[in-house]
């Protein structure tokens, strides 16, 4: 003999509650949406940890790749200098810096990513 | 057989352009297909329309030439995308804007700002066909012998029935095949070399060319070519390269086919890693040119990825080889031409033509009409640019034209985005004062350059000194000019910034 399978135990909570969550994690679009102090405040903070990542990206690319002319017009050695056979600056322009370009963009998209998360959670999702 | 490659090349092209066509009839077809592209696919398309004849033969041939500083050009042509990646990709998707000059008016709120960039979209985009079109026809001269002022004539007439029939237009799939097509025609003959070269009845090293005395060629900084002051050039190339890639016209429109800006980030990366791929065999083909092809150093170095598999292997081989290359050049040729023809034809009809055509017919015409002269106008103006300029090299050519986008487009979107003082006045004038003065380097560079020392130095690789100029004239005119901070800049910060799981007011609905 089957027995039908009883129905799910759901549990029956006041409207009111959820009514006050929702607008409580609401909070955070409201302000920006009503452009208050502390709108402005979550705004700024957003693109700032962003623009500091964008900026630790480039001042990374700057001292990275921007160097490299100044080395070798520095350390005249290192025009010339061989690894594996080949010249060091056919080396790393022609090869290297494509893999080290790709990881920085993966590493940057995931901190952004993270960045976007956070302040996702802080203000409020749908 | 290298004709026949093009041929079959071409009627690929257009065969999947209609085909896609006849699927996604619509506008809305469009916006819905777009949601279902992967990063992946996108990635491929943005590539195969981004990787133009001067990557796929002015890299080498200028490397050929001048050596190792060339590196950078490639280099450059990818960190570009990295800058793109950190400065602009997201908040670029979440503007909703389709076109630069759709963003300009949004952020800006001015008709006039737009109007401005409308006319630097021309600028570039003919500044940026003229090499495309010199690439066309050189390819052409080197498989059938013909004038390459006929083989330009041939292409830029397909590409405008191309675009005006409607093929091709936005058409992933297309552009993410011809990445593919490109990247097997350009590693192909290398792979092939390579093997035979370990096999070894091949009387010459394949790195000789870079070890030993007599090759200052091959060392940075070496002036080899020609060039003074290589310190400067560098930089200020790499400066244009990375900065100049975010503000050419035909790659907005592609980042615009992700659905949100965290694909347009992923898309971004995925970019990286095809242009890597893609950038690791130009400078083999140099380096192999250099043994087997020293008498192209004189004339005609932009050849060198097509003569070269012919030089190598006599016979059949070689002509397959030599075929596979031609068709691999065709394709960079079409998919960046056709991309950008596409670009510069929207602006044309939307900013230029519509509304005097409208007063001139009355409103009898139809609006696909004006898009098809905008089309023809879009590819005319630089065909005849072509016939009356000289011989500067193809990759040459291109790098001024990301001098004038990284002197223009990127202070524009850079501060637009990320810079809430920034005045609507401010952003027309650092448009202006940095447009006119990398134009006039280049028109400069066209009519005469100067023989030689600083003049031709700054006049040849000009965006370490326009594009600060750029930035530095929007900040003052904007700090000057505090009262025309558009009013609703605040929003604009809200809409390009916030990730779109957040729900507030972007002042006009997610596209």
């Amino acid at each position: 003999m089957s027995t039908p399978e009883p129905p799910r135990r759901v549990r029956v909570t006041s409207p009111r509650t959820s009514a006050a969550r929702r607008i409580a994690a609401n909070t955070g679009t409201r302000e920006i949406d009503e452009q208050t102090r502390v709108g402005e405040v979550y705004m700024n903070s957003l693109i700032q940890s962003q623009l500091r990542l964008a900026l630790a990206v480039i001042g990374g690319a700057a001292i990275g790749l921007g160097g490299l002319p100044l080395l070798f017009l520095l350390v005249p050695a290192t025009r010339t200098f061989g690894v594996f056979g080949l010249p060091l600056p056919w080396l790393v322009l022609g090869i290297v810096v494509y893999p080290v370009v790709y990881v920085a963009a993966r590493i940057y998209v995931r901190n952004a990513e993270r960045i976007e998360t956070e302040f996702t959670e802080f203000v409020g999702r749908k | 057989m290298s004709l026949t490659a093009i041929g079959l090349m071409v009627a690929a092209t257009i065969g999947i352009g209609l085909f896609g066509l006849r699927i996604s009839r619509t506008t809305s077809d469009f916006y819905v297909a777009s949601r279902a592209v992967t990063p992946r696919w996108n990635a491929s398309a943005i590539s195969g329309e981004y990787l133009s004849a001067a990557s796929f033969l002015g890299v080498a041939g200028l490397v050929l030439v001048n050596g190792a500083d060339m590196l950078w050009f490639s280099v450059g042509y990818t960190v570009g995308y990295l800058m793109l990646l950190v400065l602009i990709a997201a908040p670029l998707r979440r503007s909703g804007a389709y076109t630069l000059p759709d963003f300009a008016e949004t952020r800006f709120e001015s008709a006039a700002v737009r109007r401005i960039c409308s006319f630097l979209v021309f600028g570039i985009g003919t500044l940026y066909l003229l090499p495309q079109l010199r690439g066309a026809g050189l390819a052409l001269q080197t498989v059938t012998g013909a004038p390459p002022e006929v083989g330009a004539a041939v292409v830029a007439i397909i590409v405008v029935i191309n675009v005006a029939a409607g093929g091709m237009r936005s058409i992933t799939f297309v552009q993410a095949f011809q990445y593919w097509l490109k990247l097997t025609a350009l590693a192909t003959p290398i792979f092939v070399i390579l093997i035979a070269w370990r096999a070894g009845d091949h009387p010459v090293g394949v790195l000789e060319s870079l070890q030993g005395a007599g090759a200052q060629w091959a060392e940075p900084l070496s002036q080899a070519g020609g060039r003074d002051h290589p310190l400067y050039a560098t930089y200020s190339l790499l400066l244009a390269l990375c900065f100049g890639t975010m503000g050419l016209p035909h790659v907005l429109v592609r980042f615009y086919t992700n659905p949100d800006g965290r694909a347009a980030r992923r898309t971004t990366v995925v970019v990286l890693a095809l242009l890597g791929v893609f950038y690791l065999f130009p400078p083999m083909y140099a380096i192999l040119g250099r043994s087997f092809a020293p008498d192209l150093i004189g004339l005609g170095a932009d050849t060198v990825v097509l003569e070269l598999p012919g030089r190598i292997f006599p016979g059949t081989a070689g002509d397959l080889l030599g075929a596979l290359v031609a068709a691999g050049a065709f394709a960079a040729f079409l998919s960046t031409s056709s991309g950008l023809t596409v670009a510069i034809a929207g602006v044309i009809d939307q900013d230029l033509l519509r509304n005097r055509l409208h007063r001139l017919t009355g409103g009898d015409y139809l609006a696909v009409n004006s898009f098809r002269i905008a089309a023809l106008l879009a590819v005319a103006v630089p065909y005849l640019a072509f016939n009356i300029t000289g011989a500067l090299s193809l990759a040459d050519t291109v790098g001024l034209a990301f001098a004038v986008a990284a002197s223009t487009f990127c202070p524009l979107l850079v501060l637009g985005i990320w810079w809430r003082k920034m005045s609507t006045v401010g952003a027309a004038a650092g448009l202006v004062v940095g447009g006119v003065a990398a134009i006039t380097a280049v028109l400069v560079n066209v009519i005469g350059p100067p023989q030689g020392g600083w003049p031709k130095a700054l006049i040849g690789q000009p965006a370490a000194w326009t594009m600060p100029l750029a930035f530095i004239t929007v900040i003052v005119v904007s700090k000057l000019t505090p009262h025309k901070i558009p009013r609703g800049t605040a929003r604009s910060m809200v809409r390009l910034h916030t990730p779109e799981a957040v729900d507030v007011d972007r002042g006009i609905p997610l596209a």
